[in-house]
């Protein structure tokens, strides 16, 4: 084990898949010479050269389609994206080529790229440059959506994204790139899609947080034992889709109690579709109605202090969860 | 005349042209009679244009085309009943019934695709591209698209990144005149199409794509040059569709005269008519080659028609390929 930080362990992940397959190569805006937006890629060019790690012009689009089609000609390509805003201008290829093309041509090839690009708020890049859009990909079948919240699974889950032989739509998260944690040196070792890591156990109440929000649920659910005496149960899906519905399932069977916690949108959002997944497959074990914390529904603002109130914290997941145990009376859902 | 091939090959040539006209009429009769759903977009007029450039390609290389490309997987060699059969929608169909008529696919020949989205499928080409690259393969993509997606950003995109890292393609604009029912005049700026890569230092040619042979040599020059440069070029292959953009099209963009004026260049009877005039085919041969095409497409008619829907248990097939890494669940 070594103490690494997000970037880094993505950049492992990067180095390691890159030396263990020849077809695995990188494309993206400045992810060469530059090193990368936020340096995940630092060192790759130097180390692998010009033919594996190509920095491109400013064309999303058409970086996420040569993506595909050297992926369905025999490479394992990972295409950066600067911000998950610029993934818009690329979803023609996403959803229209990646997604559908093994479905459309009969399965007679696939698609193995991987398309990672972080998002999230805290950075006052306002309105282009700040969103959690992960629903937007999650809502398409044919693609994998992988949203990994602490270092040792952007290691784990983005080697088994390069793997994998679907399109993968990694989300990294901006605020997450320094962040230290334990990560595996076995370069053999990988995260599977599909298996939700129980970040903390407890009886009390379940609170699912989806990428940075899994970290701000960990704190609130300190918070809840130490201030409130609740043991809230915290599950971090790791990926959206895959889903693993089962243990958070089981979480719920056990707590009878639920919180979702998500950063992007309320509507037709992460939190939305998993409070309906919970609702028809565990309806009878809840005692209380499925609570969402989710970001404000407005697009984010740059200013700081309104910046700082458009995505949760970990007082409204405390809140929720004392509501969600009749601690508290219910204030108005999410709007 | 210049680029006639040998006898073997300019009967093959013929007999593929004239293969795809009749699939695309009797297309259209099954249109008509409902067994064909969704669009269905002919390329009738078209024919010298598709045989011409398919022709100049290696059973090795690569070949992209557009929503327009059932004529294009069967000059590959795809079988005509499995193209029929896509139509149709069935489980023979060459993709299983999941694609219809815009999305052909044969990866055994590297029919790279029929493409939906207009400009769509330029950014795949390229990929496929940096792929033969990569691998250090002499393999040239041939990615065709029409004059409508000339305007496209990923024209201009696809372009300048397959220039930037010399990539193995050539992009041929088939310009039928129309963007959909915009004249080509209407829709670009630039109607000399074959200028269009100027600004990105990719040289541009232009066939009569109404000559088979006139479209074989040009597109056969441009495939050579590329696959020894290593650098993308772009051909513009002038040509007309004698039918509506699709079959729900009134045509009300253009006269009865013009589509009348191009008919007389009707590519088919044209290259059978020199052929002949070269002692190559006599009047017999051609009739023969016209029958025999008449027969394939009964045969494929009826191949599709016997072939069963895909079975409801199907509907999930192929979404993902499921991996023993991955766990929970995808739907």
């Amino acid at each position: 084990m070594a103490q690494l930080r997000y970037r880094e362990a993505l950049n492992a992940a990067l180095r390691e898949e890159l030396k263990r397959d020849e077809r695995v190569m990188l494309m993206g805006e400045d992810i060469g010479v530059f090193g990368g937006a936020f340096k995940v890629t630092a060192g790759l060019l130097g180390e692998f050269g010009e033919r594996r790690v190509r920095d491109t012009p400013i064309s999303e689009n058409t970086i996420v389609g040569v993506g595909v089609g050297a992926a369905m000609s025999g490479l394992r390509p990972v295409v950066e994206l600067m911000t998950i805003n610029f993934a818009l201008l690329a979803f023609d290829q996403i959803v229209n080529s990646a997604a559908h093309i093994r479905y459309m041509f009969g399965g007679q090839v696939s698609v193995p790229l991987v398309i990672r690009m972080p998002q999230g708020a805290g950075h006052q890049l306002g309105p282009t440059h700040s969103h959690c859009l992960e629903a937007m990909f999650l809502h398409v079948p044919g693609l994998l959506v992988a949203v990994p919240a602490t270092p040792a699974d952007a290691k784990g889950l983005l080697k088994t994204a390069i793997r994998d032989e679907n399109p993968v739509i990694f989300i990294e998260h901006e605020s997450l790139y320094g962040i230290r944690g334990e990560v595996p040196d076995d370069d053999q070792v990988t995260v599977d899609f599909g298996h939700a890591r129980i970040a903390r156990e407890g009886a009390d109440v379940t609170i699912v947080g989806v990428s940075r929000m899994a970290l701000t649920a960990e704190r609130a659910a300190e918070t809840l034992a130490q201030e409130h005496g609740v043991e809230a149960e915290v599950i971090d899906p790791r990926t959206l889709r895959p889903l693993d519905l089962d243990t958070i399932l089981a979480s719920v069977k056990k707590t009878n109690r639920c919180v979702v916690v998500e950063e992007g949108w309320p509507h037709g959002g992460v939190g939305a579709n998993l409070a309906a997944l919970i609702a028809e497959h565990a309806f009878d074990d809840l005692d209380a109605p499925i609570a969402r914390v989710s970001g404000a529904d407005v697009p984010m603002p740059y200013s700081k202090p309104l910046e700082d109130i458009a995505f949760p914290h970990e007082p409204q997941i405390v809140e929720a969860a004392l509501v969600s145990l009749g601690a508290r009376p219910a204030a108005s859902g999410a709007r | 005349m210049s680029g006639l091939p040998e006898t073997e090959a300019a009967r093959e040539w013929l007999e593929t042209m004239t293969l795809i006209r009749h699939f695309e009429e009797r297309a259209g009769e099954m249109y008509a009679r409902a067994k064909i759903g969704g669009f269905l977009h002919l390329s009738i007029g078209e024919e010298a244009t598709i045989v011409g450039s398919t022709r100049a390609l290696r059973e090795t290389d690569y070949l992209v085309s557009t929503y327009r490309s059932h004529g294009y997987a069967l000059a590959r060699g795809t079988p005509p009943e499995r193209v029929m059969a896509e139509l149709f929608g069935r489980v023979d169909g060459c993709c299983g019934g999941h694609g219809g008529s815009m999305h052909m696919f044969d990866i055994e020949r590297r029919f790279m695709g029929g493409y939906g989205i207009v400009g769509g499928n330029l950014p795949i080409a390229t990929g496929i591209g940096l792929a033969s690259d990569y691998t250090g393969t002499d393999d040239v993509t041939l990615c065709t698209f029409g004059d409508g997606a000339s305007n496209q950003g990923t024209f201009g995109e696809a372009l300048n990144l397959a220039a930037l890292w010399r990539l193995p393609v050539v992009f041929v604009v088939i310009n039928n005149q129309f963007g959909m029912g915009t004249s080509l005049a209407r829709h670009s700026a630039v109607t000399d199409l074959q200028r269009k890569g100027e600004s990105l230092g990719i040289p541009g040619t232009r066939c009569d794509g109404m000559d088979v042979t006139a479209t074989h040599a040009v597109i056969a020059a441009a495939v050579s040059q590329v696959r020894e440069d290593r650098r993308p070029v772009l051909v513009e292959a002038v040509t007309y569709r004698f039918r509506g953009h699709s079959m729900a099209d009134p045509e009300e963009y253009r006269t009865k005269e013009e589509v009348a004026h191009w008919r007389e260049r009707d590519p088919i009877p044209a290259f059978g008519a020199l052929l002949e005039g070269k002692g190559i085919l006599d009047a017999q041969a051609r009739e023969q080659i016209d029958r025999a095409a008449i027969a394939r497409i009964d045969a494929a008619v009826e191949f599709a028609e016997a072939s069963p829907f895909p079975a409801a248990e199907s509907l999930y097939e192929d979404v993902y390929v499921l991996d023993q890494h991955a766990r929970g669940a995808y739907h």
